[in-house]
């Protein structure tokens, strides 16, 4: 909780350990990108391929559902359990989930069926 | 290196405050801004209310007044409350905390210049060809069709002012749950802190649904997309509940501040804890979870069916609850106490019995079948003028007078302030308390003009000398705040000498490092512990005197946003926008509208790329330079001479 800054000497072999561990770090993030641009050209090459309705709302709702898991934890750390107030940063996604939850059955009953 | 101690020529003080990321130099930013705003769109509301004094006047012309009438809406809301409460936060949070700035320093001048400029690109729109004019709620049934630029101004305006306030909330949220000083548990933490962090909160999940609702009312209207289009197969009804799924948290957000700088000044001048605090906190975090389950309640005409009406109603009723909680908590903090009658304290006293007249029409809405007979009347606009300006212009009004001696080392003047309390207050009970009987004798809202002998005449004139008092209290306020440049500087801690919390434990004025040492916090109102225990510096120490480390200015939060302010032209004058097909709005050349979109944008994300690659570290100050600066300080305040080197 100081607020001096903490100034740190690594060893040759601590920093290319550490260089190592931010490269593949920095490779799963892309592959991560990779993989949410390629769902997202998957879900409007559905749409303008032409398939019938009954296909494509199912699919692109799939898709949309293992896009949420991945940006919260490709790029929210959700999967990093050793992050400083991971506690309070979970309390805080929960919370913003349950509220698109809420909206989220708020449109479908009164919006679209109601 | 920059102090208060030393003397600088008017070309860098300009180049500080542009570059500055010192929390207490924005704070002054925000609140400049801010107050122009709110001047602004003050006189908005007096030209209105000079057109509705007497019936079937031809003062302003309807197009005008529908005009005014957006604008007034729309700027006191997002231009005028928002940074003016951002004020109060950017100024007060980090002292009340023991933090040396805020988490971001850089995204907290990011924040302040994109608001700015978002602002005035919004009311670039009067000189350039017509303001918005379909209300600030900007219905698309209505909106999509309303010819000219002027909804673009207010889409794209608002969009550039939103993202620099989620920013700020963000930093918030970060600032008060990792910077808080050893010691400061969160149920330690004073009210205006709390009260921060969850309207902050209240952004962070509020302001998204309003970007998609923008960003998709965007497209709808410059590139020609349906989304709320109903002939193209679109609903119009989605921006309704994206709009209010966003506003009625959002008033939220505005008035929780309030009630944490209520929460400050009544113990200082009752001169007792605060009553009740953990309820308080409680009640705090209850009305910003149950804000976001009420959106409804603004369209219960709408048509939703009488379920989600019955479900919607109940639970807007159900905020009363947790506002009773803290109203009763403030009386009985008052209770008892040595009360000591103050400008902020009379402002206080003033916003207790306004702000209950306003919750209670409030939940008098909040019961749909009488919402069909209250809905679009003039009873809606009082009931949310008695919140607003009994609310939060009250808790401004009063803090501004509170923190003063804080922020700027001089005083607001007591008789000028009790006069402009009473001016104002009359002026706005004149105004507002009427509207409550026009409303109900069947006064819509929203019109220009009325036929006579309908019975509204008397009211409406009443209520239009009301705010002419109230546009007088404005001005003796601004008097009050240039009087006082030339008053005698404070040069002292707690200046009320009733302070609790810790932002009355420094010495005015504040060094840019805000405290030499951490704080240690040793329980709830830290100041008056240490006072108690007769400790004249104020707090204890957590920390040896050693180096500090301190954010460097920067420039790039200004370009960034003049970036964002050059796209915005871009799409406001795309060719390919529905007002412009039809012959209503210029556009540009195709050229031109991409040339300036890509052109702005590429360079807000060349200043992201130049923040990301090149390191900024910031700088120390080191042991040495700090004795020098405290012993300057202490130089300025026995003999009020500045020091330093030119």
């Amino acid at each position: 909780m100081s607020h001096e800054t903490h100034v740190e000497v690594r060893t040759q072999a601590q920093y290319e350990y550490d260089k190592a561990h931010s490269k593949a770090h920095m490779r799963k993030q892309v592959v991560n990108f990779a993989i949410m641009i390629f769902l997202t050209f998957v879900a409007f090459a559905s749409v303008v391929a032409g398939f019938p309705a009954t296909f494509i709302a199912p699919v692109i709702l799939l898709l949309a559902g293992i896009q949420v898991v991945l940006q919260l934890y490709a790029f929210m750390h959700l999967e990093d359990r050793s992050t400083h107030m991971v506690g309070v940063i979970e309390f805080f996604i929960w919370s913003g989930g349950f509220l698109a939850f809420t909206f989220f059955v708020a449109f479908t009953t009164i919006i679209w069926w109601g | 290196m920059s102090s208060v101690t030393q003397k600088k020529g008017f070309g860098a003080h300009v180049w500080d405050y542009l570059t500055t990321v010192d929390h207490k130099k924005i704070a002054i930013m925000y609140l400049a801004a801010g107050t122009l705003f709110f001047a602004i769109a003050g006189f908005e509301a007096l030209l209105m209310r000079i057109q509705l004094m007497f019936p079937e006047s031809t003062f302003i012309s309807a197009g005008l007044f529908n005009e005014l009438l957006t604008m007034h809406g729309t700027t006191m809301l997002f231009l005028a409350a928002t940074p003016l409460l951002f004020a109060f936060m950017n100024a007060i949070v980090p002292l009340q905390i023991g933090a040396r700035d805020v988490a971001f320093p850089f995204l907290n001048s990011l924040g302040f210049w994109l608001f700015f400029l978002g602002a005035i690109f919004l009311h670039l729109s009067f000189f350039l060809g017509g303001a918005p004019d379909a209300g600030w709620t900007s219905y698309a049934s209505l909106s999509l069709y309303s010819p000219g630029h002027g909804i673009d101004f207010y889409i794209l305006g608002l969009q550039i002012s939103g993202a620099g306030t989620l920013i700020s909330g963000i930093n918030f949220i970060v600032t008060i749950i990792t910077m808080r000083a050893p010691g400061m548990t969160f149920m330690r933490m004073p009210l205006f802190t709390w009260t921060s962090l969850v309207s902050s909160s209240l952004i962070l999940f509020a302001f998204p649904p309003l970007t998609g609702g923008l960003f998709l009312m965007l497209v709808d209207r410059m590139f020609g997309a349906n989304f709320f289009d109903h002939t193209m197969g679109g609903n119009t009804i989605i921006w309704e509940h994206l709009f209010w799924i966003f506003g009625h948290p959002e008033v939220y957000i505005l008035v929780l501040p309030a009630f944490g700088l209520f929460s400050e000044i009544i113990p200082v001048f009752a001169r007792k804890r605060l009553f009740g605090y953990s309820s308080m906190v409680f009640a705090t975090i209850l009305i910003g979870f149950l804000g976001f389950m009420v959106w409804a309640h603004h369209m219960f005409t709408v048509g939703l069916g009488s379920t989600a009406n019955a479900i919607f109603a109940v639970a807007t009723m159900a905020i009363a609850v947790p506002t009773g909680m803290k109203v009763f908590n403030w009386i009985l903090t008052i209770w008892g106490g040595s009360i000591k009658v103050t400008v902020p304290m009379l402002y206080a006293l003033g916003f207790i019995p306004s702000f209950v007249a306003g919750g209670v029409t409030g939940v008098m809405q909040a019961t749909a079948p009488l919402d069909y007979q209250l809905h679009d009347s003039y009873f809606i606009v009082a009931h949310f003028h008695y919140v607003i300006v009994g609310g939060i212009v009250t808790a401004l009004f009063g803090s501004a007078h509170f923190y003063w001696p804080i922020m700027f080392n001089r005083t607001l003047n007591h008789k000028l302030g009790v006069l402009t309390f009473w001016v104002f207050f009359i002026g706005f009970h004149l105004t507002f308390f009427l509207q409550h009987f026009l409303g109900l004798m069947g006064m819509p809202r929203r019109v220009f003009t009325y036929m006579g002998g309908q019975g509204w005449d008397l009211f409406n004139f009443i209520s239009t000398i009301g705010a002419m008092m109230m546009g007088v209290g404005v001005v003796l306020l601004v008097v009050d705040v240039l009087l006082s440049i030339k008053s005698k500087p404070v040069n002292k801690r707690d200046y009320w000498g009733d302070g609790r919390s810790l932002e009355w434990a420094i010495e005015t004025p504040l060094p840019f490092y805000n405290f030499k040492q951490t704080p240690l916090i040793r329980g709830y109102d830290p100041y008056w512990i240490e006072k108690e225990e007769g400790n004249k510096e104020g707090m204890v120490y957590a920390e040896p005197l050693g180096e500090i480390h301190m954010p460097n200015n920067s420039i790039l939060p200004l370009v960034m946003s003049i970036g964002t302010f050059i796209a915005a032209f871009g799409a406001l004058y795309s060719p390919w926008g529905d007002q412009v097909q039809a012959g209503t709005a210029t556009g540009a050349s195709p050229a031109v509208s991409l040339a300036l979109i890509i052109g702005g944008l590429g360079l807000t994300i060349a200043c992201m790329i130049i923040r990301s690659v090149k390191d900024d570290l910031g700088f120390h100050v080191t042991v040495k330079e700090i004795e020098k600066i405290e012993a300057d300080l202490a130089h300025y305040r026995a003999t009020g001479k500045k020091g330093g080197n030119k």
